[in-house]
């Protein structure tokens, strides 16, 4: 067994650990922190995998932003736990049972000798100045030019939907109307009075 | 040597998990939410492993963009939460049945 076997399989393990907790924790904050431990040991195998590019953005476009936000809104929810746990025990079987299937069947569909070591041998190393970034980016700004600007239409949308959705406006709050304020005139503000001046008595 | 059926029944034992999270999680949106993540990240797992053992940059390319989709269903899916609790003050599943006929 080589260094990068020992490597996947240290990392396989803590990964499917950290899934493990991420549906049977209590907390919806604990989850949270550990779908981050399972992101993160996913970025190292997908560097295993000499996909560089993707596990750096694993890393910073997930764990720096969707796990920020899924913290965020769990901690600001203030959730109480004890009656989403009361079909735990009662479900609990039901899901064992639909993961175990599932977990054969894909093993039987993998293990099988179509996905072997003979078919896939192992595959060769990228030399050292290969750079996946510019392959990424040279097949994703030529061939997949239309996908990515779609890519960036949907964030957009999202962006959209995201604040229309949780905008609001509250009955009580003094808001400014810049367009009202815009649209002062001085004589609707400023009124000169001529006073007379008084006799020194 | 690490072969492609390593990577592909690590990714077929995190999609059951998730699956099953799906499963028995049944009241609590948040986890849900968490469990649909991990899922799509075993379908990364396994385009990400095809990509490099059929020597196909194409399959990251798509990762690229499941993750796109992935972060936008994530921050919709949370503004929905955050306007169904500021309306309901629950988010349990089984107290949203307002549509029920």
């Amino acid at each position: 067994m080589g260094f990068e076997k020992f490597l996947f399989y240290l990392f396989a393990a803590i990964l499917v650990f950290a899934a493990l907790r991420v549906i049977t924790v209590r907390n919806p904050v604990h989850a949270a922190l550990f779908l981050v431990l399972a992101f993160f040991n996913s970025a190292v195998l997908w560097l295993l995998l000499e996909a560089e590019f993707l596990a750096i953005v694993l890393v910073l476009v997930y764990v720096g932003a969707v796990m920020v936000l899924f913290l965020f809104v769990v901690m600001m929810l203030d959730v109480n736990v004890a009656p989403m746990r009361e079909g735990f025990i009662r479900y609990l079987p039901v899901g064992i049972v639909v993961g175990l299937i599932m977990v054969l069947e894909m093993g039987l569909v993998v293990g099988s000798d179509f996905f072997d070591a003979n078919h896939f041998a192992s595959v060769t190393p990228h030399p050292a100045d290969f750079s996946d970034t510019k392959e990424l980016g040279g097949l994703l700004y030529t061939q997949y030019v239309l996908p990515f600007e779609l890519a960036a239409v949907i964030l957009l949308v999202a962006i959209v939907a995201a604040i229309s959705l949780t905008l609001r406006r509250r009955p009580g709050t003094k808001h400014q109307t810049p367009a009202k304020q815009v649209l002062v005139r001085s004589r609707d503000r400023v009124r000169l009075v001529q006073v007379d001046s008084e006799e020194k008595q | 040597m690490i072969t492609l059926a390593d990577y592909l029944v690590l990714s077929a034992i995190l999609f059951c998990l998730s699956v099953a999270g799906i499963f028995i999680n049944r009241k609590n949106v948040l986890i849900l939410l968490m469990s649909i993540e991990l899922m799509l990240l075993a379908v990364n797992f396994n385009f990400i492993a095809f990509a490099r053992y059929l020597d196909d940059t194409a399959g990251e390319v798509f990762v690229f963009f499941v993750l796109t989709v992935a972060a936008a269903e994530a921050a919709i899916g949370l503004a929905i939460l955050v306007v169904l609790f500021r309306n309901r003050g629950t988010i349990n599943v089984t107290d949203l049945d307002t549509m029920k006929g």
